[in-house]
């Protein structure tokens, strides 16, 4: 209070505002525009260029004739960074290489019929449900197509998703 | 020459200043560890090519067909793990003996900083082989941005340019490691050498004889000149001895097993095992990182008085601080991993809950306990308070350090660091 008092009494006993100050204020003031202008433009330049790699085209990727998957089996695709796993009722779905905790790659464990991630033992079953945490979201999936009885995977489409679902599943 | 080095320093400084366990000589250390990671950088630079196709031949290049490639490169990967150690000891040395209060309260923030820059600045350094350890390692410790609330996610994929790391990235970690952060350290470097400067040169407990004051060449320059032969001598010999790892080149499809994070971040990976993403990569790591730049601003009854550990008082309650910080984490470790698995046991509630804020409110109620049935007795001083958090922290860190990098073996199971 008595700081603002002292402050108000001097700017009424002094001339409203006399050139020196005027000058020294509008140097401030410019500086400070130049200096947001300058880091406006150095973020904008940083990201604007940054988020090509994630914005999604089709690309579509043969897997291979229907029948050429048994139900219940899991066909890896390390070129496509997937796995085209069947279902028990032959539904398809092309499920992420990538475990959703930290970005690790699953590998399919074919006698324990589960989905393991190396670096914190996450687990998920042949839908890509979790079955073990610290995994909190079911694996990633890319579209299935399937044309003239012929499977074939939009990898340049990547789905998030919470949990596996039966929509999710592609059936000849 | 002579004038450079006399130029950083005071003509004349306080004879007791110069006792060596009054700084151990750990910020020119570091200094001149800086200086070498900038010569041996700027020599790796002439053969190292950032592309993914070509930065891992690159360095095989220099590995095999250069002579004295390995141990450029050795010397370079040995001075920045000594330099995050030694950058650690400093901070640790200035906080043990009170120099981070009043004019040097500044130069405090200004050190942090510095700290986080060296951290980052070996992170960057750390994907540009591109082996399979670069490769995973980055991939693990960049994902763990991505579970920051809101713009985690979009912050996650800018930084590394997409979803998976690419080309963009080890651009964006090249230019980070050989431009940016270089430059910014020695500015900061600099600075922050003024600032002690201006806060009248090393803190010095009062003692009844007054210290006399004496010429710092050559009484502090020779001193310097002999820390800084030993360390380049025992950096030399690691050089020669131990290589910087380098694996198989980055394959994307196929994960190590175990993948760490760099051994700087196994702390927060080993968070990660016991706390929901949410706590272990965020709430936590804010909340210390908030505690550290609010030390200085404390209200404090009395000056700071450089004795080592404040007072007879704050030894014994640090020891004891000290020894319940490692009890406390090593039973937690063992004890989420071996007894009870928060979210295994409620799987009906939300996982932020069962696995976040029930083993922290556990931790808060051992923490109370601790204080209220035994630290409360010494009747200790705000600042000998504040150093037995400290204490806390800086000891729970290193023991889930310690168990991240040596006692986490395959599928990240727990095992003797012989088996790692």
């Amino acid at each position: 209070m008595k700081k603002t008092d002292q402050k108000i009494a001097e700017t009424v006993t002094r001339d409203v505002i006399n050139r020196r100050d005027f000058f020294g204020m509008a140097w401030k003031a410019l500086g400070i525009i130049a200096a947001l202008e300058a880091g406006g433009m150095m973020v904008s330049y940083f990201f604007s260029g940054k988020n090509r790699k994630t914005a999604q085209t089709k690309q579509l990727l043969e897997a291979g004739p229907v029948n050429g998957f048994l139900p219940g089996s899991v066909s890896a695709f390390m070129g496509g960074r997937f796995y085209l796993a069947r279902q028990q009722d032959g539904g398809f779905i092309a499920l992420s290489l990538r475990c959703t905790h930290l970005g690790c790659s699953v590998s399919w464990e074919e006698n324990k019929k589960r989905f393991i991630c190396p670096c914190h033992s996450s687990a998920f079953d042949i839908s890509g449900e979790v079955l073990n945490p610290p995994a909190a979201r079911a694996l990633d999936f890319y579209p299935v197509l399937i044309e003239n009885g012929v499977v074939k995977v939009d990898i340049g489409t990547l789905k998030e998703r919470k949990s596996a679902r039966k929509e999710q599943f592609i059936y000849a | 020459m002579r004038n450079i080095f006399l130029h950083l320093h005071p003509s004349n400084i306080s004879e007791s200043s110069l006792r060596f366990n009054r700084t151990f000589g750990l910020g020119g250390m570091a200094v001149l560890l800086i200086i070498i990671q900038i010569i041996t950088g700027i020599l790796l630079r002439f053969y190292y090519i950032p592309s993914p196709s070509e930065a891992y031949d690159s360095v095989m290049f220099l590995k095999d067909r250069v002579l004295f490639g390995p141990f450029t490169r050795n010397i370079h990967y040995w001075s920045g793990v000594f330099l995050l150690l030694i950058a650690f000891l400093h901070f640790l040395r200035v906080f043990f003996t009170g120099a981070y209060r009043d004019s040097r309260s500044i130069n405090w923030l200004f050190g942090l900083f510095l700290l986080g820059l060296i951290v980052f600045a070996n992170f960057t350094g750390y994907l540009l082989p591109w082996d399979q350890l670069a490769y995973w390692a980055i991939t693990v410790s960049t994902n763990i941005i991505g579970y920051l609330p809101i713009i985690g996610e979009s912050l996650r994929n800018s930084i590394i340019g997409g979803k998976e790391l690419n080309a963009d990235t080890l651009q964006t970690f090249f230019t980070l490691h050989t431009a940016l952060f270089p430059f910014l350290i020695m500015a900061i470097v600099l600075y922050h050498f003024w600032r002690v400067r201006k806060a009248g040169g090393v803190l010095l407990p009062e003692t009844p004889e007054k210290s006399e004051m004496i010429p710092v060449m050559p009484n502090l320059i020779f001193r310097e000149f002999i820390v800084g032969l030993v360390l380049m001598a025992v950096l030399l010999i690691f050089a020669a001895l131990f290589n910087a790892p380098l694996l198989e080149k980055a394959n994307p499809s196929y994960s190590m097993n175990p993948t760490k994070a760099p051994w700087y971040f196994a702390g927060v990976q080993e968070l990660l095992m016991h706390f929901h993403p949410f706590f272990a990569a965020f709430i936590i790591p804010f909340s210390v990182i908030v505690f550290l730049a609010w030390i200085p601003f404390f209200k404090y009854n009395e000056p700071p008085n450089g004795h080592w550990f404040i007072s007879g008082k704050g030894i014994r309650s640090s020891k004891h601080t000290a020894i319940f910080s490692t009890v406390a984490t090593l039973a937690g470790i063992l004890f989420n991993a071996y007894v009870l698995n928060f979210e295994m046991v409620m799987p009906a509630i939300p996982a932020l809950i069962s696995n976040g804020v029930i083993p922290l409110l556990i931790l808060f109620l051992l923490m109370g306990g601790y204080y209220q049935f035994h630290l409360k007795g010494f009747r200790l001083s705000k600042a000998e308070l504040v150093q037995a958090v400290f204490v806390f922290i800086v000891v729970a860190f290193i023991i889930l350090s310690l168990t991240g990098i040596f006692f986490r073996g395959k599928d990240m199971e727990l095992t003797f660091p012989w088996n790692v």
